[in-house]
């Protein structure tokens, strides 16, 4: 960026549902404000305007499932001086991301009256398969304190404070009672990435992992202790499986919990890599 | 009445208690039943305690149940430690203003007032002790601690009704109430609900000097007696304390720490439910306006950013994570603080999501002293 003159922001848009873009809009108070740092040039949500590249800040939501937007994304980091990917299907597929452990077809021909007009490719991918990324903020969608900490240490120069650790620390934090101890409820909290202030658990539902992953994740115990509280390993496979079945984390957990009638079947997947 | 006197408050006049505490300008804090658990809230008054309200507590497990029973103490601890009260969670150290001009520094007011907290188990008097000699005990003492814990006034309220996770006989910390309370009751329902008092503080005395209160008798006294063995008796857990220090010390290539790293999930809980862990971290936080915070939250050494030194994190795997946890916790806090860091409360044991059990774990490695991890390299 140059001196004296705001930086560019562009938003691009990848296969998503578009809710971690409008996290920009949804910032209603401090939106004035980030309008006044930096330049919106690229925002279909907001502007039919756009203006070419190159540009100084790329968000890109969504991830890439068809031959064209790998071609594409592939152009947006190529004008991009800062590419940071927003929200779960950007870092790592989305919930389409469910189609690459299914048969192939299996989906579209769910979905679609006539799949046949429908050119896909066979995976959703993370923007990370195809191109080097600068930053990944993760969630379903994402937290907008989280996006505006991004944008602002961008502008700073300094690094975003983003937590690795879990859920668990920010319902201990905000003093939310712990639901799988206290009411045997399933929660994913122990090994989900914390950022959304422990949203859920507060209003007394388990978490469903939207976040992804935390740092070194341990899902093999925590699969255990679902069980041992009754879940069929199906159930527990499916919570595994929702948001972030993309990242192999979560992703091999539930194929394990998808094969397994048994715990033993789990020990494998015990040890944190 | 003095420091050291003993008297007996009848159950009636409980109320008296907490409004003298309120008339005197305190916060009254005390147990209340949400959300499936016994946490702190807002005590006006007696009828805000948890009366009948019983926990059953196992490792990963917590459960409440009420009965008819006029108890109001009934239950060991709950997921909430005092820690937070005066050591919070998350907070904002200091604030600057960033113009072209100047910058503006700012501390935020801590307005609440000072606290009384009402139900404080032995064990929890004793965490508060270890956590004043950490925070404060050192050349450079925690301001914001320092400022919400000394205006503080303790009613601890001696334990008849222990956990199976509790140990507190074994750390020193209970069940009777000992270290710096400034009134320590004892609930007696036995022949008349009514309270053993005894005054620990001058500010005690000032409190039972606003509530009526009647000579203690023999009665009472061996009632409170029956109440603090019969606990002793129903102390659910055990650990050995004999040379403990020197145990860990030894033996930090034991294969129990890779054993119980595939079951620890380490999410942080058991670090963050403890009374004494006091770990924080500290980031700087600006926005596009240009304010500038400096931040404070609980952190835990079970955090992967924890060990994070020049070029990467030095405690990668979970195991050694686990090993610091209770190594510092059982062992090196002596060297460090001259005294335990584990009060026996047991909150590690229930709030593990997964039940890890220090006291087994700490017991798993006694029985293999000495025995190291195949093809594991000694620390040099």
């Amino acid at each position: 960026m140059t001196a004296g003159s705001r930086p560019t922001l562009a938003v691009w848009k990848f296969a998503s549902c578009d809710g971690c873009q409008l996290s920009l809009l949804d910032c209603e108070d401090e939106l004035l404000a980030v309008a006044d740092a930096v330049r919106i040039v690229h925002f279909n949500e907001m502007s039919r305007a756009k203006a070419d590249g190159p540009y100084d800040i790329s968000l890109v939501e969504g991830s890439v499932t068809t031959a064209a937007d790998a071609e594409r994304i592939r152009e947006v980091r190529r004008t991009s001086r800062r590419l940071i990917t927003i929200g779960a299907c950007a870092t790592a597929g989305g919930i389409q991301a469910l189609r690459n452990f299914a048969a192939e077809g299996e989906y579209l021909g769910a979905v679609y009256a006539h799949p046949e007009y429908v050119s896909t490719l066979r995976s959703s991918t993370p923007i990370s398969a195809h191109v080097p990324v600068d930053l990944e903020l993760q969630g379903c969608p994402i937290d907008r304190g989280q996006l505006l900490e991004v944008i602002t240490a961008e502008l700073t120069g300094r690094r975003p404070v983003l937590p690795v650790h879990t859920v668990c620390q920010q319902c201990k934090g905000r003093g939310t009672v712990c639901l799988l101890v206290a009411e045997g409820t399933p929660c994913l909290g122990p090994v989900t990435r914390a950022g959304c202030g422990a949203l859920c658990p507060s209003t007394g539902r388990g978490c469903f992992g939207c976040f992804g992953p935390s740092e070194g994740a341990a899902t093999g115990p925590l699969a255990e202790r679902l069980l041992d509280d009754g879940m069929a390993p199906v159930d527990a496979s499916r919570l595994f499986a929702t948001f972030y079945a993309g990242n192999p984390t979560f992703g091999d957990q539930a194929v394990a919990l998808s094969r397994s009638d048994s715990r033993a079947d789990l020990a494998e997947q015990e040890e944190p890599t | 009445m003095d420091v050291g006197d003993i008297a007996v408050l009848e159950r009636e006049d409980l109320d008296m208690l907490i409004a003298a505490l309120r008339s005197m300008g305190f916060r009254t804090i005390g147990p209340v039943v949400r959300d499936g658990a016994i946490v702190h809230g807002a005590v006006s008054g007696a009828h805000d305690l948890p009366a009948g309200w019983h926990d059953h507590q196992e490792p990963g497990c917590y459960r409440l149940e009420q009965d008819e029973s006029p108890e109001l103490f009934g239950w060991a601890v709950g997921p909430a430690s005092w820690k937070s009260e005066f050591f919070a969670p998350e907070e904002t150290v200091w604030r600057a203003s960033i113009t072209a001009q100047q910058v503006t520094l700012s501390e935020p007011d801590d307005a609440a007032g000072p606290v009384a907290i009402i139900g404080a188990r032995p064990c929890e008097v004793s965490a508060l002790a270890v956590l004043d000699r950490v925070l404060m005990g050192g050349a450079h003492p925690d301001d914001r601690y320092a400022a919400r814990r000394d205006g503080a006034f303790v009613v601890a309220v001696e334990c008849g009704a222990p956990a199976s996770t509790c140990f507190c006989t074994s750390m020193g910390t209970g069940p009777s109430a000992r270290g710096a309370f400034d009134l320590a009751l004892t609930e007696l329902v036995e022949g008349g609900h009514r309270f053993h008092v005894q005054v620990g503080s001058e500010a005690g005395a000032a409190v039972m000097a606003r509530v009526p209160h009647r000579a203690i008798t023999e009665s009472d006294r061996s009632a409170r007696q029956d109440v603090l063995e019969d606990a002793e008796t129903r102390m659910g857990r055990s650990l050995d304390t004999a040379d403990l220090p020197g145990l860990l010390a030894r033996n930090l290539e034991h294969p129990r720490w890779e054993e119980v790293a595939k079951r620890c999930l380490s999410c942080g809980n058991c670090t963050l439910v403890c009374p004494t862990c006091f770990c924080s971290d500290v980031s700087d936080v600006s926005d596009v306006s240009g304010t500038v915070e400096r931040q404070r939250r609980w952190a835990s050494c079970f955090d992967l950013d924890h060990s994070y030194l020049h070029g990467g994190p030095v405690r990668l795997t979970t195991a050694s994570r686990y090993r610091q946890w209770l190594t510092h916790k059982l062992s090196t806090w002596w060297d460090q603080f001259d005294e335990s860091g584990c009060v026996g409360c047991g909150r590690c044991l229930t709030w593990c999501p997964v039940g890890i059990d220090l006291t087994e774990e700490a017991a798993a490695i006694r029985a293999a002293d000495g025995a190291v991890a195949t093809g594991e390299r000694r620390a040099s």
